[in-house]
């Protein structure tokens, strides 16, 4: 069991990656990747959510009428959104401020949904937890990726400290500022997904459509 | 009014839902193959943000904000903590009503439409709608005005990357890229000709 348990840790992370493979939580990766600070906050809080809605949904599994199993989700996913909101805006307020509606979105984060519907009600809660933990780690992990190229070369920092001095504080670096802006989130996680199908080819989707040379008669 | 109308417009292009806050972007990546379900998801989302961002605007302002209670007796309870619960709860039941109602009285509509709206429920773009309507502190009009035209900002979003990704499906992309990369590439280049709209007033 230690084994697949270490599998189920480990595998969300490159091989079965939320964002880069299943194609989950999508959002607020993209919208709070400006600064490294802010995304860490948020792999830890979307990983601490995943993780223990993952273990309570399934711990009451099988009381559950399958014709309601969304509402049940539903609700005891917001009540830790809730618990993790409140303990944001108590002890990092400034986070929280930054962060604004996003922690209210992880309630409908499909990775906290998905790993509900597809692994908790099928297993046991511990698995489930580990599952769960799992999955927000991948997400963690691209989270953290691409906060630490748009931090680094937008602002020359990372979490907030200088590591490129800037121009405008007498500096070398000239920061790239689109970087900072949303459109650059798209074509960071887009070229991350290059490179990470490149180093797994077996990720790669089929063509619809195949470009062919055809004989000539 | 003229406050109403460039509230439309900024909710529409400037601060579009997908494209400048990246809501929705589940749905927008996995419905924007064809046109023809991207239009009807699009009409799908405008017709449940503009029911939902009221309707969470009045439960808001009846409910849950600090003293809204005094009606009923309790004039120093804060509920605001509670908000992300009903928001939700909210939009499941109306979308569950909807759902119901398209299928009584419009089947045609329900047929077009039927796929998506449970889909509905878990998009990000339905409940960020309520969520930017609590933190901008809108009166009930600027909600309901808001309501429909970040859902319109969004199912045109959603079109235009339909289209765009109609197109696509014909070219000579690299393997890695094929499919999800390409899109994400796409989709920050329209984010960019977007980002052309800001400081658009009226």
């Amino acid at each position: 069991m230690a084994q697949t348990y270490r599998t189920m840790l480990v595998d969300p992370m490159v091989d079965n990656n939320p964002i880069t493979l299943q194609v989950l939580g999508i959002c607020s990766a993209l919208a709070v990747t400006s600064s490294l600070q802010v995304a860490a906050v948020m792999a830890i809080a979307v990983t601490l959510v995943t993780g223990f809605s993952s273990m309570f949904i399934s711990a009451i599994r099988t009381q559950i009428p399958g014709s309601i199993r969304i509402i049940v989700q539903m609700i005891i996913i917001a009540s830790l959104v809730i618990v993790v909101d409140q303990v944001l805006k108590a002890y990092a307020y400034e986070i929280s401020k930054t962060l604004s509606v996003f922690v209210g979105l992880i309630i409908t984060n499909c990775i906290v949904m998905g790993r509900a519907e597809a692994f908790a009600m099928k297993n046991p809660p511990i698995a489930s937890f580990v599952d769960g933990v799992g999955n927000g780690l991948g997400y963690g992990l691209i989270l953290m990726m691409v906060g630490f190229i748009r931090e680094l070369l937008g602002s020359g920092s990372l979490f907030g400290v200088t590591i490129l001095p800037t121009v405008n504080n007498g500096g070398w670096y000239v920061p790239n500022g689109l970087l900072l802006l949303p459109p650059s989130a798209f074509f960071v996680i887009g070229l991350l997904i290059w490179g990470f199908r490149s180093w797994k080819p077996e990720q790669v989707e089929e063509r619809e459509y195949r470009i062919q040379t055809v004989e000539a008669h | 009014m003229e406050a109403l109308l460039s509230l439309a417009v900024k909710a529409i292009f400037v601060e579009n839902m997908a494209l400048a806050f990246f809501l929705g972007m589940c749905t927008f990546l996995a419905v924007s193959k064809k046109i023809s379900t991207a239009i009807g998801l699009g009409i799908s989302v405008t017709l449940v943000q503009a029911i939902t961002v009221p309707a969470n605007n009045l439960i808001l302002t009846y409910l849950l904000a600090p003293g809204a209670l005094a009606w009923a007796g309790f004039p120093d309870v804060d509920l605001t903590f509670l908000g992300l619960i009903s928001y939700i709860g909210v939009i499941a039941a109306i979308v569950q009503i909807l759902e119901m109602v398209l299928d009584k009285y419009f089947p045609p509509l329900y047929n077009a439409l039927g796929i998506f709206l449970p889909l509905i429920t878990v998009n990000c773009a339905i409940l960020g709608g309520s969520l930017f309507m609590v933190e901008r502190d809108y009166s009930f009009s600027e909600a309901s005005v808001y309501g429909v035209s970040s859902g319109l900002g969004w199912a045109l979003a959603i079109t235009a990357m339909a289209g765009v990704r109609e197109k696509l499906k014909y070219s000579d992309i690299p393997d890695g890229l094929q499919g999800l990369g390409i899109t994400f590439i796409s989709a920050g280049l329209m984010a960019m000709a977007f980002m052309s709209f800001s400081g658009v007033k009226l």
